[in-house]
C-alpha cells in the first residue's frame, strides 16, 4: 500500500469523524450510527461477495452470531463486553469458515451458494427463536449500565466515533486486499476459478480465508448493533432483512470496491429517509425505494454508484482529451 | 408415545400440505428448468395471488375455488410483462443479475402490499373450510383433499402443455439449447415470458387452495418460498415429478417434525434437508447428473 492509497481514507475518516461537532440532533445522529453499522456489516459481504464473487444472500447468520455472542456472554457469564466484541468476530469467523467449508468443498456456487447461505441462516434463527438460552421468541436485553468498560456510552456521539474508527479500520484491511496478493488471488477465482486453479491458486483456501474475514467483519457489526440497541431477537438477528440490506449496500454502491460499501448504505437509507419524510406514515416506504432502487441499479448501473461516477469520469476524460486535440489542430 | 392413527392422519394431512407445496414448487421449477434463474420474487408473488383472492372474497364475495378460474389467466400476463418487461431487459442475460432483480422486485411487491393492505393477518371462511372426509378411521380435511387432487391434475396438464403442443415443444427446445432454439427460429425472449407466465399461473391455483384452510398477511410468501425451494432442489431442479413428489415428502417431514418437534422447530427439519440435499447431491433426487 502507498500513501496515495491511504490519504482518501484518513481524509475522508478525519472529515467524518468532525460530523458530531457539527449535528447535534439525535435522530440525525441514531441514523447516522445505524447506516454506519449496516455499512460495516456489508464491508464483511464485500469482502466475500465483492471481491471472491461468492453472493450470499445469508449473512445474517454472521451479523447474528456476532449479536448472539456479545449479549449471550455478557448476561450468562459476566463476560466483559470489549472481550465479548473480540469472541463475537471470533465466533463469526468461525460460523463463516464452517459454512464455507461444507459448502464450497461441494463445490456450490452461483446461486446454489446463495441458497445454502440462506438455508443456514434461517436454521440459526428458528434455533434461536426457539432456545430458551439465546432467549427465545421473548429476545434478550443486556442490562443498560452506561460505562465505557461495559460498551456503553452516554454520549451517542462517542459510540458513533467508535463505529466510524471500525469502518475506517475496515476500509484499510479492504484497501490491503485490494492490493495484495490474497487479493489478487480472490478476484482470479471470481473471474474465473478453473483459471485461476491452473495458474496454481488453491481456491478453497483462498475463498475460505474470504468467509472467514467477512463473517468476522459481520459479526462485529452484529455486536456493535446489539451494543447500541442493547436488544435483539431471533427476528432482528438472524432475520432476512439484514442479509438484503448487507447485500443491497455493495451493490449499489459499487461492489468489490473499497468505499462501495458505505456508499451504498448511506444512498439507501438516505432515500429511505427521504422517501419516510414525503410519504408519512406509509409502511413499507423506504424498502419499496430499496427494491426499486436495486432493480434499477442491476438494470443500468452496473458497477453501482461508485461504477457509475467512473463512468462519468471517463467520458469527461474523453471529452477533455477530444477538446485538447481540437485546440491543438486549430493551432496548426 | 404418539398412537399410529394420530401419526398417520399426521402424515396424510401433511401430505396434502405437501400437494399445495408441490404446485409453488412447480412454478420455480419450470421457470429454473427452462430460464436457469432462481426467482426470488416468487415468493411475493404468491402473496399477490393469495391477496387477489382474499379481495374478491371479501369485496365480490366470490368463492376461493371459483376465483382460480379467473386469476389464472391473470396472474399469467402479470408473469409474461414482469419477465418480457422487466427482468428479461434489467438483468442484460447474467445469472447474478436475474437473482438481484426478482429479490429486489420480491422487496417492492411485498411492500407495496405492506402499504395497501397494512400488516394485518387475514383469513377468510367458507362452509366448507373445517369439513371433513372420512376415511375408514381416518378424518381428513375436505379442502386438503381438494388440494391434492387439483395439483395432481395441474401437474399433469402442465406436463401434457409441455410434451403435447408445439408451445410446449418451443418452451423444451429453448431449455435445451437457447442458442439452436433461436436459429430454428424460436423467439427466446416469447418463450421465457411464456414460461414465466405458466410459472405465476401455478401460483394462481395454489393460492385459491390454500385460503380456504391459510391465512394471508404481506409476509406470508417467504415462509413459502424457502419450503419450495427445499422441494425444487430435492426434486431436481426443472423436474416436474420432481417438483410433485418433492412437494409431497417435505409436507409429510414439515407434519411428522412439528408432531415430534412441535410448531416452533416444525420447520427445522425442512431446512436440515435443504443444506444436506445442496451439499450432497445439489442436483436432487430426480435430477439429470451435472
Amino acid at each position: 500500500m502507498t500513501a496515495r492509497d491511504l490519504i482518501p481514507i484518513v481524509v475522508l475518516a478525519a472529515l467524518a469523524a468532525l460530523l458530531p461537532l457539527v449535528v447535534t440532533s439525535s435522530p440525525v445522529m441514531n441514523f447516522l450510527v445505524f447506516t454506519l453499522i449496516v455499512a460495516l456489516g456489508a464491508q464483511g459481504w464485500n469482502i466475500l461477495g465483492g471481491f471472491g464473487g461468492q453472493f450470499s444472500f445469508g449473512h445474517a447468520a454472521f451479523f447474528g452470531t456476532g449479536a448472539y455472542v456479545t449479549a449471550i456472554l455478557q448476561l450468562r457469564f459476566g463476560v466483559n463486553a470489549w472481550a465479548g466484541l473480540l469472541l463475537a468476530m471470533a465466533a463469526g469467523a468461525a460460523v463463516a469458515w464452517t459454512i464455507g467449508f461444507l459448502s464450497f468443498r461441494s463445490g456450490l456456487r452461483g446461486s446454489y451458494f446463495a441458497l445454502v447461505t440462506l438455508a443456514f441462516a434461517e436454521v440459526f434463527r428458528i434455533l434461536a427463536n426457539a432456545t430458551a438460552f439465546t432467549g427465545g421468541a421473548a429476545g434478550l436485553l443486556i442490562k443498560l449500565d452506561v460505562h465505557p468498560a461495559n460498551l456503553q456510552f452516554a454520549d451517542r456521539a462517542v459510540f458513533y466515533w467508535l463505529v466510524l474508527a471500525f469502518v475506517t479500520g475496515v476500509l484499510l484491511l479492504t484497501r490491503w486486499i485490494q492490493r495484495s496478493r490474497f487479493g489478487a488471488q480472490l478476484v482470479a477465482v471470481r473471474e474465473n476459478e478453473d483459471a485461476a486453479k491452473a495458474l496454481g491458486v488453491d481456491s478453497l483456501k483462498v475463498k475460505l480465508r474470504a468467509i472467514a474475514l467477512s463473517g468476522a467483519v459481520t459479526a462485529l457489526s452484529g455486536c456493535l448493533y446489539a451494543q447500541y440497541f442493547l436488544y435483539i431477537d431471533a427476528h432482528i438477528a438472524y432475520g432476512s432483512w439484514i442479509s438484503v440490506e448487507l447485500l443491497l449496500a455493495p451493490i449499489i454502491g459499487g461492489v468489490g470496491t473499497v468505499f462501495g460499501p458505505v456508499v451504498g448504505a448511506l444512498t439507501l437509507h438516505g432515500l429511505g429517509e427521504l422517501a419516510k419524510q414525503f410519504a408519512g406514515r406509509i409502511p413499507g416506504i423506504d424498502l419499496i425505494v430499496f427494491g426499486g432502487v436495486l432493480v434499477l441499479a442491476v438494470a443500468f448501473a452496473r458497477g453501482g454508484i461508485l461504477g457509475l461516477l467512473e463512468r462519468l469520469r471517463d467520458r469527461g476524460r474523453g471529452m477533455m482529451t477530444r477538446g485538447a486535440k481540437e485546440v491543438s489542430h486549430a493551432g496548426r | 408415545m404418539y398412537s399410529p392413527q394420530i401419526i398417520l392422519e399426521a402424515a396424510l394431512n401433511g401430505l396434502m400440505t405437501g400437494a399445495v407445496y408441490a404446485l409453488i414448487a412447480l412454478g420455480l421449477t419450470l421457470i429454473y428448468g427452462v430460464l436457469h434463474i432462481i426467482n426470488f420474487a416468487h415468493g411475493a408473488l404468491l402473496t399477490c395471488a393469495m391477496f387477489a383472492v382474499w379481495v374478491a372474497w371479501a369485496w365480490l364475495g366470490l368463492d376461493p375455488y371459483l376465483v382460480i378460474v379467473p386469476l389464472v389467466p391473470l396472474m399469467f400476463v402479470l408473469g409474461y410483462g414482469l419477465q418480457r418487461f422487466v427482468i428479461g431487459p434489467a438483468s442484460h442475460g447474467d445469472d447474478g443479475n436475474i437473482l438481484l432483480v426478482t429479490l429486489g422486485l420480491s422487496i417492492v411487491l411485498e411492500n407495496v402490499l405492506l402499504a395497501v393492505f397494512q400488516s394485518d393477518t387475514r383469513t377468510l371462511d367458507t362452509d366448507y373450510s373445517f369439513q371433513v372426509v372420512a376415511l375408514g378411521p381416518l378424518l381428513l380435511s375436505y379442502p386438503r383433499v381438494i388440494g391434492l387432487g387439483v395439483a395432481v391434475v395441474v401437474t399433469g396438464l402442465l406436463w401434457l402443455v409441455l410434451n403435447r403442443t408445439d408451445t410446449g415443444k418451443a418452451i423444451r427446445a429453448v431449455a435445451k439449447e437457447k442458442l439452436g432454439a433461436n436459429l430454428v427460429g424460436i423467439d427466446v425472449p416469447h418463450v421465457y415470458a411464456i414460461t414465466f407466465g405458466l410459472g405465476c399461473a401455478c401460483l394462481a391455483v395454489a393460492a385459491g387452495l390454500l385460503m380456504p384452510t391459510f391465512y394471508v398477511n404481506p409476509r406470508i410468501g417467504s415462509a413459502f418460498v424457502l419450503v419450495a425451494f427445499t422441494v425444487v432442489v430435492l426434486g431436481g431442479m426443472g423436474s416436474l415429478p420432481g417438483a410433485l413428489l418433492g412437494g409431497l415428502f417435505i409436507g409429510v417431514v414439515e407434519s411428522l417434525c412439528g408432531l415430534f418437534l412441535g410448531d416452533s422447530l416444525g420447520q427445522i427439519g425442512i431446512f436440515l434437508i435443504f443444506i444436506a440435499v445442496l451439499l450432497v447431491r445439489p442436483t436432487g433426487l430426480f435430477g439429470a447428473k451435472a
